[in-house]
């Protein structure tokens, strides 16, 4: 950090590219297991109806899964769309609105998630 | 005998009126596809939460849930949510499958090669649009 400044500024960027990248690998691995998770549990047992649906979530471990995988969800969302706005929209100001827009839009899907999640 | 070729297209900066000219090798099928997918799934959020809610909270709200499906819901007929359910399969398969693909390329050289490259492209596209078809064919009740 000390020499950070003059000539030796570190001028490209501050590691986010290999952070969004990484994020991004390791967010859809989780979401990945979690969808194979979920199917062999729907695949194995009788006919689904509401108890065996919510029977399924309401496991200890599924709550905890299913928590960590919505988390995931919403970083890994973040990381795609912000690519996206990167790639295509050049004025600051709207690029700006769209990106605070994602947040939004996902902190809120996360939110009611998660509510519903507790309510198990 | 090149001389008297029609010579071949030049493209600079891609412009949007371009892209239905520019023939795209089947990997550059799946990665836009892929994009396309993500923002798909991105825009439905709400909806996906929603079903997730409405079948999780009570056996009441799971009559509405499945009702839905065949009554309809709200001003939304039933065959619309069907086909944009269908839309919303199509997409996590094709992103999934496109991810797995992505994940195998990072780790294996012998998978960016260009003919391991074309094969694993055509096998996610195909394998996504043929479960696609299995499970919308399920949705839409003809088994």
């Amino acid at each position: 950090m000390d020499s950070n400044y003059g000539s030796k500024r570190l001028v490209v960027g501050a590691h986010y590219g290999l952070r969004d990248w990484l994020s991004q690998r390791v967010t859809a691995l989780l979401m990945a297991l979690y969808t194979l998770a979920l199917i062999v549990q729907l695949l194995a047992g009788p006919k689904l109806g509401y108890l065996r649906w919510s029977a399924i979530f309401s496991q200890q471990w599924m709550r905890l899964a299913t928590f960590v995988v919505i988390v995931a969800l919403a970083v890994h969302a973040w990381v795609g769309m912000r690519d996206i706005w990167m790639d295509y929209i050049k004025p600051v100001w709207l690029r700006l609105a769209l990106h605070l827009a994602t947040i939004v839009w996902l902190l809120g899907c996360t939110g009611w998630a998660l509510q519903v999640l507790w309510r198990l | 005998m090149a001389d008297e070729r029609r010579p071949r297209p030049v493209y600079r900066n891609i412009h949007v009126s371009q892209i239905v000219a520019y023939r795209l090798p089947p990997a550059g099928i799946v990665s836009i596809l892929h994009r396309v997918s993500g923002a798909l799934m991105f825009v439905l959020l709400p909806l996906v939460v929603w079903l997730l809610d409405v079948s999780l909270t009570s056996e009441v709200s799971y009559e509405r849930f499945a009702s839905a499906f065949i009554a309809g819901v709200g001003f939304v007929p039933a065959f619309l949510l069907k086909l944009v359910v269908l839309a919303l399969i199509w997409a996590y398969l094709h992103h999934l499958i496109a991810g797995v693909r992505h994940l195998w390329m990072d780790l294996s050289h012998r998978a960016v090669g260009l003919q391991q490259g074309r094969i694993s492209a055509l096998v996610a596209l195909g394998v996504s649009l043929v479960l696609t078809v299995v499970l919308g064919a399920r949705l839409f009740g003809l088994y």
